[in-house]
């Protein structure tokens, strides 16, 4: 899980499928992160950022009382404890500080559930920043209080009408608003989607979650490294970034995305949103609309490392329904007192249902990335549990 | 792909109109977005279009402003597809005036960019826009395109870098598709400003087509723009009044005052 070079590609998937419009603005960003990244400021500004703001390191939490009941060794990578409590903060203050030291006054994003907007318009204020986010009608509707957090932070939210009015459609107008302000705006892409060098750029911000994990584990586990390393994918930036930080060891990887969004599991080949990467299609190649409780998993596709991943076979990915993320989310509350957010249930849900079976043999160590917490989805949930 | 390649019947055509001094126009027609959508490009030709772009409806028209999304999801509710789109054509054999189909790069892949192209030539389409597919990422479909007989028509922007508006216009075939402006598709009240200096920094490097696109709805426009292009793209502005309900005959009135525009220039 290395640097995609010049032309961006993890195997045959990634690119820069941008319009010509957006080619000039990519390569300035791609130009700027790989300066960025060089530069010993930049990394110590960003570490005192994600120390001190968004409280890194997060822990690393047996699961003690659930473990026991699956027969498994479950670890829980603590991303919920972040500051505004999801890992997308890390890719965007990452990208905020990139954006800062690239001139631009204003931050664009996409997001489905919400968190990420949460986050770009946290970074926008603590950097002075200007920031618009793009969210779905229907998720405006089912993320009711991050779309009041990111207006009380300051940040302007449009809602989406076309489309199937998620995060697919928001994805395509930030892309569209983008065109008309490269130069005082960045587009902070919120997974590892999107054209080079987003999909790389974002898992390096997001690696964090595995480096730490990585020595977490080192310092905890008798065997030093986990069996199994898991976490739930919409765009794929938690699994990301937690597989990067165990890329050279022998631990298994899994993927779990939602049954009506599994982009790595049931996409096929194609190109949206600027890189090329397996989409959910119908017979004649349009994009089919996924279907998730969880808003951040509600993609038709997956960022292009996991596809090459998949294709290498390096990584599996499966898939969980609503009701499995729904029971996983209350089991979890129940056993370990932390309420997940619906996205990271997922990774539960698999983690439960295939324990003891023969892909997660009884007595395995699994590392899971809890990748937020489930506030936002309390009104989701008052009705279902 | 180098440009001693004796150019396409796109590019013969328009280069002929052109050197006699005529403005051209390019109207664009969203495939299947009425239920007798093949009248239009009719009218398109008997307006004095001198080529036809083919909007081929993709789910996702992320460099497409309200009009042109609205009138895909319009034509993909009525259940068009690139198969059925290219099956209507039929209806319409020599029109005259080139065929050129504008298209996303995941509509291309999902046949195969060898499928694709031939299923184009054998409708009659001997062009290709395709606005994801950025020059660097064109290589495999260019070859394919040629070999096909496809001409690939490749957009400049504003923002394109000089060295690389080079490779631009010597790469694209047919003509060379200008964006006039920093946005997506849909009709504004000015052409923007840098449209004529992205025409002339085209110019510098090739004497092939030059068609200015994006925003150009008026004949006010039209004849500014044919000033210093070889002529227009107008798609929004079409299909705005295709989706209010204008038929053929109304395009054909708006499109004649286009054409007047561009004869006086
Ligand atoms: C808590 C949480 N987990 C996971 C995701 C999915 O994103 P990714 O696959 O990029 O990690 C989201 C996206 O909104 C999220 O909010």
């Amino acid at each position: 899980m290395g640097d995609p070079r010049a032309r961006g590609r993890f195997g045959e998937y990634g690119g820069r499928y941008a319009p010509e419009s957006l080619v000039e603005a990519c390569r300035e960003v791609d130009e700027a992160f790989r300066e960025a990244r060089a530069d010993p400021g930049f990394r110590g500004a960003l570490a005192e950022l994600l120390a001190l703001h968004a409280g890194r390191p997060t822990p690393l939490t047996p699961a003690r009382r659930l473990s026991q009941e699956l027969g498994v060794r479950l670890y829980l990578k603590r991303e919920d404890l972040t500051h505004t409590g999801s890992h997308k903060i890390n890719n965007v203050l990452g990208q905020a500080l990139l954006a800062a030291r690239m001139g631009r006054r204003r931050l664009i994003a996409e997001t489905g559930a919400g968190q990420h907007g949460v986050a770009t318009a946290t970074a926008a204020a603590l950097l002075g920043l200007e920031a618009t986010v793009f969210m779905g009608e229907r998720d405006i509707e089912r993320q009711a209080l991050n779309v009041f957090r990111m207006r009380m932070l300051g940040a302007e939210v449009i809602p989406v009408t076309t489309g199937s009015r998620t995060l697919k459609d928001a994805t395509s107008e930030a892309m569209r608003h983008w065109v008309g302000v490269t130069g005082d705006s960045h587009y902070c892409v919120g997974s590892v989607i999107g054209p080079d060098p987003y999909p790389w750029m974002v898992r390096e911000f997001q690696r964090v979650i595995g480096d730490e994990a990585r020595g977490q584990c080192a310092a905890e586990l008798r065997t030093g490294v986990p069996d199994h390393v898991v976490a739930c994918v919409g765009g794929g930036s938690n699994a990301a970034g937690t597989f990067a930080g165990f890329a050279d060891t022998s631990a298994r990887f899994v993927g779990v995305e939602a049954e009506g969004g599994a982009g790595a599991a049931r996409g096929r080949l194609g190109v949206l949103h600027g890189c090329r990467s397996l989409f959910l299609q119908d017979d004649d190649g349009q994009i089919v609309e996924a279907h998730s409780i969880a808003a951040g998993l509600d993609y038709p596709g997956v960022g292009p490392e996991h596809a090459h991943l998949r294709d290498l076979g390096r990584a599996r990915y499966v898939t969980v329904t609503d009701d499995e993320a729904v029971g996983a989310a209350v089991r979890l509350a129940r056993t370990e007192g932390i309420v997940p957010a619906l996205e990271s249930a997922h990774a539960l849900a698999w983690v439960i249902r295939a324990a003891g079976g023969g892909d997660l043999p009884a007595g395995s160590t699994v590392l899971m990335t809890l990748s937020g917490r489930g506030d936002k989805d309390i009104s989701t949930l008052k009705e279902l549990v | 792909m180098t440009n001693i390649l004796a150019p396409g019947a796109v590019e013969r055509h328009l280069r002929a109109r052109r050197d006699t001094g005529r403005g051209l126009l390019m109207p664009y027609v969203t495939g299947g977005v009425t239920p007798g959508w093949t009248r239009y490009l009719k009218a398109f030709v008997e307006a004095g279009a001198d080529a036809i772009e083919l909007g081929l409806p993709f789910s996702d028209p992320t460099l497409d402003g309200a009009t042109i999304q609205q009138a895909s999801d319009t034509a993909l509710a009525r259940g068009a597809s690139t198969r059925r789109i290219l099956a209507d054509l039929a209806e319409v054999r020599d029109l005259g005036v080139p065929l050129v189909a504008s298209t996303y790069y995941n509509l291309v892949l999902h046949d195969g960019p060898e499928a694709f192209c031939a299923a184009l030539r054998r409708a009659g389409v001997s062009g290709l826009i395709v606005p994801d597919l950025p020059v660097h990422e064109a290589d495999e479909m260019t070859d394919v395109a040629a070999a096909a007989g496809v001409e690939l028509v490749l957009l400049a922007s504003p923002a394109t870098p000089r060295e690389r508006l080079e490779e631009i216009s010597r790469r694209s075939r047919g003509f060379v598709y200008a964006v006039s402006l920093m946005g997506t598709t849909g009709e504004r009240a000015a052409l923007a400003a840098s449209a004529a200096e992205l025409t002339a920094r085209i110019r510098r490097g090739t004497d092939r087509p030059v068609l200015l696109g994006f925003g150009i709805s008026t004949p006010d426009q039209a004849r500014e723009a044919g000033r210093y292009a070889d002529g227009v793209v107008v798609g929004a502005a079409v299909m705005r009044r295709v989706l209010d309900g204008a038929g053929p005959d109304d395009l054909r009135a708006f499109l004649a005052t286009l054409r007047r525009a561009l004869d006086q220039e």
